[in-house]
């Protein structure tokens, strides 16, 4: 494999893992998590390695600084050499003055990457200090200037704030600049953006590489995105089941994939189109000025002194067979809408649900409508109980809506809903955590489905799944649409999703309504900066002009 | 692994401990001491459950003109067997006599009961045990027939001596051990119920619940316990289930902090979310998901508690508030040791006891602290 249209790699590579292979030991059974893979990195080049979760590619990268929980983690064999060094064979101390000087790395979760007891300027200080690159005199000024360089504004005056005082982007922007404090010959990004929202994924992305010609240093990049990858990497290397089975520069294997898995990665965008908009469809789920206002009270007394308008004043209308999609960035109030509109938790507003006023009912009044108005949240590792088995967990919808069912019409029921939403029956008295990300949002809408509702509210139902998966799920929740003639109210932030089921969107910021239409009217011709912002970084991966999203 | 083939074959059939449980299993017995302690505590405790079999002032079993009698279980009066009292003393070789000749008796392998004075102490009570004897005949001086009296045997010597009222020393400790114990595990299973509802309440609804509740317990908490038992003992007649009661009104508040702590955390699960959006019983939620989370805490926390339950009752006896005069307990034989110095297998005999109970309920209480580790058991 060579990466030769980059003029620098002819001299000896920056980076050269050879054959590296990582065995994780528990309770005496071995699994290989990366299983002889081999890649180099050349000065001032961008690698990405790319695969779905479980393919080693985290392990592949924290190995490379020996990160990981030893003595459970082993390396069979492999070679790591850096600047002429095995970090493999390399003893303790030589490794802690590579880390965090010569080699660093951002990682995915930009809330717990950082101390939350210490101010950011203690914390980019302690790296400075502990290299002592910088003299003492200079860190203060040093500190300063690489916040502005990361694109944080005014610098001097964040330098007392900790981390619970910055937004996700902010707190990104100062992972990375701890990441080049001492100048990097590499950086390891380890998802860097996942868990932030498009928009300001884009900013970060952007930042990225000017930083990276700026400083005149490599990147290791670790994604499952692959429009991120066309975007930044040089070269791919694709990993599945901790191989390495396709490497090369990122035009090659986005125009002309060898390997069936590439493939298979590169057609896994979300296809499909949404049913076509039918304004004659009944009403099923009607909102209007709906308000959800959390108090903020201060003083002795717990005096409410002002409110943070999560949803302020929104209008809704959910037909049958149809898709209404919210869109927004976090904070924007997506979900608590959809919550408020399910009535799990309190609003203020009229909410009509089949013809009946349900703003005002008790959780107790609230149960017999449950029935027809199910919720399929986000993460499918944390929506099912642990301690139920798969066969337990969807009947416990019927035991309350339907309780004359017999027990042998309850097992019925779960398995029509299995087969349904496309798992194998047998598995019901499996428990969930013997089951894979996508099959656990399967069982969740199963549980949602078992009761025929007649309106879903989808939190975000594919943001924590893979690429593939996600499609798979879309196309399921289209079909079950389709042959049930449900209502959704689909809540993402992920546009491409959108699109595919959503027939008419709602884009939201701060609580309220940015633009409200048909998906077409919204995707194709946006009226406000806003969403041509949200377009343009979920579409393209570009960075807005400043102002117009968060940062 | 055997288990995993077998769900995959025979789905409808799971095995006994589901995996995480034999999991947990495994844990516990990796820790050899605890595992080990688990056994020896569980064979002592089984025994002790039956000490009247082993220590008691009544014949196993009696065959008396070809009936057979269980003097254990029914008291039978002495006219049976040609006396007057309203009890049989088996004891006497009156009556010894007339069973021997008119048929058998089994007697256990010691032959007092916790509160049988014996009647032929070699030497003053406290006297000290049997294996301190030098002869047989100093032992036996005081039976009739001296060495060659029938009573002369081993069952009827003191082995760890006899306490100031001449009780046999061995059947105290026994009996002692199986009240303790009893006493700890009905109490913190109680305190259990009552703690582990009090914390779920407070956890899952939160708010003015959780902040009057709160209050009330720091009120409740700081109340002495001790001048509540003196004083209850003056109205009170002292006695096992009394005292569990005034023990348990204030043992409880030992649950809820971290009961309240796990319902805290766990009530913004998203799979708690769900169960609310099916329509769930806020009690269904309490029971059916947060109530296993709480319980790992809980089931971690129980040994210690057990331990701590014990300990009061020791020292409440000890100090004389505990248990009515004459029941068998490791606190008063402790006092009597202080008060005997010259008999220093009183308070060796209590404190032996005493510490090997405890030290075997720490030792379990580690290993289950280490079963459900969570980062053993997923790690």
């Amino acid at each position: 494999m060579s990466g030769a249209q980059n003029n620098n790699t002819s001299a000896a590579p920056l980076l050269s893992v050879r054959n590296l292979a990582v065995d994780f030991t528990q309770g005496g059974a071995t699994t290989r998590a990366v299983d002889g893979v081999s890649f180099d990195i050349g000065a001032r080049e961008t690698v990405a390695l790319v695969g779905e979760s479980g393919s080693g590619k985290s392990v592949t990268a924290n190995s490379i600084l020996k990160l990981l929980q030893y003595p459970a983690a082993s390396h069979p064999h492999g070679e790591i050499w850096f600047d002429g060094q095995d970090l493999m064979k390399a003893p303790d101390a030589a490794l802690r003055r590579v880390r965090g000087n010569d080699v660093t790395m951002i990682f995915q979760e930009p809330m717990t990457s950082l101390n939350p007891l210490h101010s950011i300027e203690k914390q980019i200080g302690e790296i400075l200090r502990l290299h002592q690159t910088v003299p003492e005199a200079k860190v203060r000024s040093h500190i300063i200037s690489l916040l502005e360089q990361v694109g944080i504004r005014d610098a001097e005056k964040r330098l007392p704030a900790y981390p619970h005082q910055m937004s996700g982007g902010q707190r990104q922007r100062v992972m990375i600049a701890m990441a080049l404090a001492n100048t990097p010959k590499l950086l390891i990004a380890d998802e860097p953006t996942t868990a932030l929202d498009v928009t300001v994924q884009a900013q970060i992305l952007k930042l990225l590489d000017g930083l990276k010609s700026k400083f005149d240093m490599s990147m290791l990049f670790i994604t499952h995105d692959l429009a991120i990858v066309r975007k930044i990497a040089d070269r791919v290397c694709v990993m599945t089941n901790g191989k390495i089975v396709e490497t090369g520069p990122t035009e090659d294997i986005f125009n002309n994939p060898q390997h069936e898995y590439t493939k298979h990665l590169l057609a896994a965008e979300p296809k499909g189109s949404p049913p076509k908009l039918d304004k004659s469809s009944p009403v099923v789920m009607q909102g209007d000025d709906i308000k959800v206002w959390f108090p903020i009270k201060q003083g002795f007394m717990r005096k409410t002194v002002d409110h943070v308008k999560a949803v302020d004043g929104i209008d809704v209308t959910v037909r049958a067979g149809q898709t209404l999609g919210i869109v927004g960035e976090s904070g924007s109030g997506k979900t608590t809408l959809g919550l408020a509109l399910s009535r799990l938790i309190s609003s203020e507003g009229k909410i009509t649900f089949n013809g009946a006023d349900i703003g005002a009912r008790s959780f107790r009044d609230m149960r017999p409508v449950r029935k027809d108005l199910q919720v399929v949240f986000q993460d499918p590792f944390g929506s099912l109980s642990p301690r139920m088995s798969i066969a337990e967990i969807i009947a416990e919808g019927l035991e309350i809506h339907s309780p004359h069912l017999s027990r042998a019409e309850r097992d019925q029921a779960v398995v029509t809903a299995l087969q349904e939403v496309g798992l194998d029956p047998e598995t019901r008295f499996r428990y969930p955590h013997e089951f894979s990300g996508g099959q656990r949002q399967r069982i969740a809408i199963a549980r949602a489905m078992v009761l025929t509702p007649k309106f879903i509210m989808l939190d975000e139902p594919t943001s924590a799944l893979d690429m593939s998966v996600q499609a798979q799920v879309v196309d399921l929740l289209r079909d079950l649409q389709k042959k049930h003639n449900l209502a959704y109210l689909f809540i993402s932030h992920d546009l491409k999703v959108v699109r595919a089921l959503a027939n008419e969107v709602v884009v939201m910021r701060n609580g309220k309504v940015v633009e409200y239409g048909s998906a077409e009217q919204i995707f194709d011709a946006p009226k406000t900066d806003y969403t041509k912002a949200l377009m343009a970084a979920a579409f393209d991966i570009e960075a807005a002009p400043e102002g117009v999203v968060a940062d | 692994m055997a288990d995993t083939t077998m769900t995959s074959q025979a789905p409808a059939k799971r095995p006994f401990l589901s995996p995480i449980n034999q999991r947990r299993w495994q844990n516990f017995k990796a820790n050899r001491r605890g595992y080990w302690s688990l056994w020896i505590f569980l064979i002592l405790f089984i025994l002790s459950l039956g000490a009247e079999f082993i220590a008691n002032d009544k014949p196993i079993l009696v065959s008396y003109k070809g009936e057979i009698l269980t003097p254990v279980f029914v008291n039978y009066p002495e006219e049976k067997f040609g006396g007057f009292l309203a009890r049989t003393d088996y004891t006497d070789p009156f009556i010894q006599e007339e069973i021997e000749t008119n048929g058998w008796m089994i007697w256990p392998p010691v032959r007092f009961s916790y509160r049988t004075v014996n009647k032929e102490v070699p030497t003053t009570a406290p006297s000290k045990p049997a294996f301190l004897f030098d002869t047989r005949e100093e032992l036996c001086a005081r039976y009739a027939e001296g060495v060659n009296d029938p009573n002369c045997t081993y069952g009827n010597f003191n082995w760890l001596g006899t306490d100031d009222q001449a009780r046999d020393v061995f059947a105290r400790t026994l009996y002692g051990f199986r009240i303790s114990v009893l006493f700890g595990l009905i109490l913190t299973a109680l305190s259990a119920v009552v703690g582990v509802a009090a914390g779920a309440v407070q956890g899952y609804f939160g708010g003015w619940t959780d902040l009057i509740m709160q209050r009330i317990i720091e009120i409740w908490s700081s109340i002495p316990v001790l001048y509540i038992l003196l004083i209850m003992a003056a109205v009170l007649p002292p006695g096992f289930w009394i005292l569990l009661g005034i023990m348990l009104l204030f043992s409880w508040v030992g649950f809820v902090g971290i009961v309240r702590a796990e319902f805290l955390r766990a009530r913004n699960f998203e799979y708690v979310n769900a169960a609310r959006a099916l329509g769930v019983s806020n009690r269904t939620i309490m029971f059916r998901h947060l109530l296993p989370n709480a319980m790992v805490a809980t089931l971690t926390f129980l040994p210690f508690i057990l331990n701590g339950s014990i300990t009061t009752l020791t020292s409440l006896d000890f100090l004389g508030f505990g248990l009515p005069p004459g029941s068998a307990s490791l606190g008063e034989l402790i006092l009597q040791g202080k008060n005997n110095l010259q008999a220093p297998w009183l308070g060796f005999s209590g404190f032996i006891v005493i510490s090997i109970m405890l030290s075997l309920l720490i030792f379990i209480g580690e290993a289950t602290r280490d079963a459900f580790d969570p980062r053993k058991t997923f790690a």
